[in-house]
């Protein structure tokens, strides 16, 4: 027997299919019988619907039926809910939108659906789309962020297309630190927006059973319990308990299907309508279109300082973009997982952080790996660094002067959160000597001597991840709960099937999970089996996001593993003839202290499950455990980039030379995973940094629409990355762990952007960073 | 894709007489533009001739001092062709930097040229070389054949046989890629023979272009140097989110000395 423990670099389980070939997508499953769906989208971006005729597209070759938002209306259903609540700073709850699952007689996006059609065949069903014909009326379209504001209202129920003025922290102390300092830093800037891409795109079955009334939905989603919920609760499709909804192997989300979206939910509705399986795959360009977009800021910043750089405070004013409608998690985004996030790792006593979200005529925004802290990070790290300059510190020394320290944890922030642990010098420390800081000088003589013009930026960041205490969330206006569920079923021969709310799509909890139950039993990794992703086996479970899984699923199945031993060594007692106080159970025994008796872990699941020499006046047989853990508080994952660039002063390109990442997630399981989502994370921060653009031109069209213009990172644009760990437990779960699944899109972004500010000799360049920005900065220097 | 009539002729003649019958007729040679055009709809021909079972209009050979390579021959073939080293091996690092692997197994010369996108490699190529098109009917020199954005000298129904280029002493061609598609944002082909330098600029503008200024600075003096004063005027050049006039104009200078550098 091969025993894996915790910290061992365990091939992932899961990849022996994956890369045969033998996954199960949601493209992947056909039910007999099924037809399939495409969808009418919107050509424009903002226009009423003057009429709508789908007669020629119902009676086309193949065609079942053509289903439009007027049928959706007649049938009652909800508006796809936002479900987080938002105040103003007046105390009024914020501005939504409906959400028509099909539109009606408004368009207020290019790519909104407007109608289905279902037919025999996709192709059948695509060529009937052609023939709806919808008479739209258009209507200027808002698409500017900045002046969203003072632009024509959308929407009668958003007046001044603001959906909320959200503010936290004391206003009145921040701006007396910042009147009073010696010197403040003021930069404006913007976050990009950004497309998700997932490599698969969103994919549905909707299966209704006309004899059991029961409608199984087989769908893309990062969290099935979650969907299910919203779209019995609010969307009211069917019941709870006859909805089941089975995510199945998924092809990675990046927040993108944490939603609830108009395809899936119509797609449910209409088989329920009709009585048939009804599927639908999104080609690569409705992705672009209709999926949630995320990040689009822009934000102006100050940060007072005494004259030796020591942070006094932090005013921090945003506009974000919400896009045409409010999708499932978009209030909280710009707001709990971004205001809260903007003390860093700096002891800065006065922050405070006004937010307008803006509805405009572009597909609505949301979660997008990292979800608000990448936008906290990229604005205070790029101040920091400015500040550093325009002091003339050294951009390590003013982080060093400013960094909550080992002993201040754990830490109350002025921005609502608790740090519970952190050691940030220790993972700067290890990062500028991986990162060879000291020879730095010397490198960027030698790249002058070839002409280049080479530059090095930091980046210390910090997010909150483990979503979330419960109480906290609803007290900040979270519609759910978001705790996790577990469970620790252990078979008679004990091998384990462990069974979790949460939702692998890429990220190996098969095999991290395993690991972690596997090493409680001091078994094999390959006796434990992961089963997640599908309501009809498991209990409600909140999905994976926000780098929750390990730190709260991880927790659930940690504490069902617990109950597991403690029934153990319940029967260990019983069978041994010892008592259950005199029972340790470690290395996958139970054993009796000081002696040598001893039971093994499968032979105590033997006997719960055989139980003829069994306690069973005082214990039900059975060894099956389960757990739903809530979290006390977030955890703190943070760590230091490092990033040194090379410029090419003819054409502007940035050739990323050198990039270090040492992050410090709490304990960690599998460092081989671990590392993996690392540089998936960076990777997805230097596309953000230097490549990637969701533009829309002026009438609300897309124009980056495929990947001819949507530039996404390939290999050849990233270096080989440097990665490297610290470790400071969290203390509040059982595991320790904290997260890392966002890390490297939080920390790498701005590391880049200062280390290509630092080359040129600028204080300021957007993302993304692209060649030609890059030669307008030079030009403007005057250094080409 | 709609539904459209495929055809796999195994002789020009046939193809052109196909090409005559259809009501839409388009012939097909790699695919790389029209597949991915008709898969979104964009193009919906009602008759696709496939030229790949046609005789004779794969290869490459040198004859009588020129590089002649049959217009189904596909980049990666140009690519790695030991003839084109000997010939002209610019034109193998310019087929080496056509899209991908995948790309450059399916793409073909003629369909590049014929296609004449305006962020195509392979119209610097012909044009700065003075190549020769061999159609089925004639032969059209580079200088005529390119007129217009996706437009060439070209009849409706004429099919490209093979491109002639002739010999030169040496040449280079260095691209910009756009990031995301990596097409030419600007490509620079400079070719020189004898004293005369021609050079071709792709990308940069509505189609390729020679650019005199250039030309009769590099043949004054073959030297990065002789560049340093060349402002091209940004007027006729593209913009787009990728690049705007100004900064293609400065590229095209940039391109053409590590063009100029590679040769000397």
């Amino acid at each position: 027997m091969v025993q894996q423990s915790i910290g061992e670099r365990v091939l992932r389980k899961e990849d022996l299919r994956f890369i045969t070939g033998k996954g199960n997508y949601t493209d992947d499953i056909n039910l007999p019988g099924q037809a399939y769906a495409c969808f009418v989208r919107s050509p424009v971006a903002h226009a009423s619907i003057n009429s709508l005729d789908i007669s020629a597209a119902a009676g086309a070759d193949g065609v079942i039926a053509v289903l439009t938002g007027q049928q959706v209306a007649e049938d009652n259903l909800g508006s796809l809910p936002c479900g987080w609540m938002v105040h103003s700073k007046d105390g009024s709850e914020m501005k939504q939108p409906f959400h028509p699952v099909l539109a009606t007689d408004k368009i207020n996006y290019v790519g909104e659906p407007v109608a289905v059609v279902v037919a025999e065949t996709y192709l059948a069903a695509k060529n009937a789309s052609e023939l709806v014909e919808v008479d739209y009326e258009e209507i200027e379209a808002v698409v500017d962020i900045s002046s969203a504001q003072s632009a024509a209202d959308i929407y009668p129920e958003v007046p001044g297309n603001t959906v909320y003025q959200w503010e936290l922290g004391e206003k009145a102390d921040t701006e007396k630190a910042i009147s009073q300092a010696a010197h403040v830093t003021r930069i404006s800037l913007t976050n990009n927006r950004l497309i998700p891409n997932a490599i698969e795109p969103r994919a549905a079955i909707a299966d209704y059973n006309t004899g059991t009334q029961d409608l199984t939905l087989y769908t893309t989603s990062q969290n099935p319990g979650l969907a299910r919920l919203i779209l019995t609760a609010f969307v009211q499709i069917a019941p709870e308990h006859k909805l089941r909804i089975i995510a199945p192997d998924v092809g990675g989300g990046f927040g993108s299907k944490i939603f609830v979206y108009s395809e899936e939910t119509a797609l449910a509705w209409a088989s329920m309508k009709l009585g048939i399986p009804i599927k639908w795959t999104a080609e690569r360009s409705e992705s672009f279109l209709a999926d949630a977009h995320g990040r689009d800021h822009v934000t102006e910043v100050e940060l007072a300082m005494d004259d030796e750089g020591h942070f006094l405070g932090l005013h921090v004013k945003t506009i974000a973009n919400m896009g045409a409608y409010l999708s499932t998690f978009a209030s909280a985004v710009p707001t709990y997982l971004y205001g809260t996030l903007l003390a860093g790792q700096y002891k800065t006593p006065n922050i405070y952080v006004e937010v307008d979200a803006v509805v405009t005529n572009t597909a609505p925004v949301d979660a997008y790996r990292g979800a608000g802290r990448p936008e906290a990070a990229y604005l205070l790290e790029r101040i920091v660094e400015i500040a550093a300059r325009e002091m003339n510190l050294d951009p390590v020394e003013i982080r060093r002067r400013n960094f909550i320290q080992p002993a201040d944890f754990p830490y109350q922030t002025p921005v609502a959160l608790e740090y519970d642990s952190g050691d940030y010098e220790a993972s700067l420390n290890k990062a500028l000597e991986m990162a060879d800081y000291a020879g730095f000088a010397e490198r960027k003589e030698e790249a002058a001597s070839r002409g280049n013009k080479r530059g090095i930026g930091f980046s210390c960041y910090i997010e909150a991840c483990g979503l979330a205490p419960s109480q906290v969330a609803g007290s900040l206006g979270a519609g759910v709960g978001l705790w996790e569920s577990g469970e620790v079923r252990v078979n008679p021969t004990g091998t384990v099937t462990v069974l979790t709310g949460s939702h692998s799509h890429g990220q190996g909890h098969e095999t991290t999970f395993a690991q972690l139950v596997a090493s409680k039993f001091g078994i094999s990794v390959d006796d434990v089996e992961v089963v997640h992703g599908d309501t009809g086996k498991l209990d409600f479970g909140m999905g994976t996001y926000g780098s929750r899984s390990l730190a709260v699923g991880g927790s659930a199945l940690s504490k069902a593993a617990d109950k597991v031993i403690a029934k153990g060594k319940k029967i260990a007692a019983h069978m041994l003839e010892s008592d259950v106080e005199n029972i340790d159970f470690e290395d996958g025994e139970f054993k009796v202290r000081e002696s040598n008796q001893s039971k093994t872990f499968q032979e105590i699941a033997f006997a719960a499950y055989v139980p003829h020499d069994y306690p069973l006046e005082e214990l039900e047989p059975g060894l099956s455990e389960k757990a739903f853990y809530d979290p006390e508080n977030f955890t703190f994952p943070a760590g230091a980039h490092i990033c040194e660039v090379e410029i090419d002063p003819d054409t502007g390109v940035v050739d990323i030379v050198k990039f270090t990442a040492v992050d410090d997630f709490g304990t960690i399981i599998n460092p081989m995973i671990v590392e993996g989502q690392v540089h998936g994370g960076i990777a997805q921060g230097i596309g953000q940094a230097l490549l990637e653009q969701c533009v829309y031109d002026e009438t609300g069209q897309l124009l980056t629409g495929s990947y001819m213009d949507y530039c996404m990172p390939r290999a050849d644009d990233l270096p080989n990355f440097d990665v490297g760990m610290t470790c400071t437990p969290c203390t509040h779960n059982p595991v320790g762990a904290k997260g890392c699944g966002e890390a490297g899109a939080i920390g790498s972004p701005p590391a880049v952007i200062n280390a290509i500010t630092d080359a040129l000799g600028v204080m300021e360049i957007e993302m993304p960073a692209t060649s030609e920005r890059v030669w307008r900065a030079m030009q403007q220097a005057g250094g080409a | 894709m709609y539904d459209f009539n495929y055809h796999k002729p195994q002789t020009v003649k046939d193809a052109l007489s196909l090409f005559k019958e259809a009501d839409d007729g388009i012939y097909l040679a790699g695919g790389h533009t029209l597949i991915p055009a008709m898969k979104v709809r964009l193009r919906a021909p009602t008759d696709v001739i496939d030229l790949s079972g046609v005789d004779g209009l794969i290869g490459i050979r040198e004859e009588s001092g020129a590089l002649v390579i049959g217009a189904l021959t596909t980049h990666d073939t140009v690519a790695t062709s030991e003839v084109v080293a000997r010939a002209i091996p610019a034109l193998n690092s310019l087929a080496a930097s056509i899209g991908d692997a995948q790309v450059r197994n399916r793409g073909t010369i003629g369909g590049s040229v014929a296609n004449n996108d305006p962020a195509a490699d392979y119209p610097a190529g012909v044009l700065a070389l003075g190549a020769t098109i061999k159609t089925d009917r004639r032969e059209i020199s580079a200088s005529e054949f390119f007129t217009a954005m996706f437009e060439t000298a070209l009849e409706e129904d004429e099919l490209i046989q093979s491109i002639s280029f002739p010999i030169v002493e040496s040449a280079a061609y260095i691209k910009f890629p756009n990031p995301a598609s990596r097409y030419a944002t600007v490509g620079v082909f400079i070719s020189r023979h004898g004293g005369q330098v021609s050079v071709a600029i792709t990308g940069a503008a509505a189609t390729v272009f020679r650019c005199p200024e250039m030309e009769q600075a590099l043949s004054d003096n073959f030297a990065e140097v002789a560049l340093d004063s060349i402002q091209l005027n940004a007027d006729d050049m593209n913009s787009d989110m990728h690049a705007s006039a100004e900064y293609r104009a400065h590229l095209c200078v940039v391109m053409a000395k590590r063009a100029v550098a590679s040769m000397s």
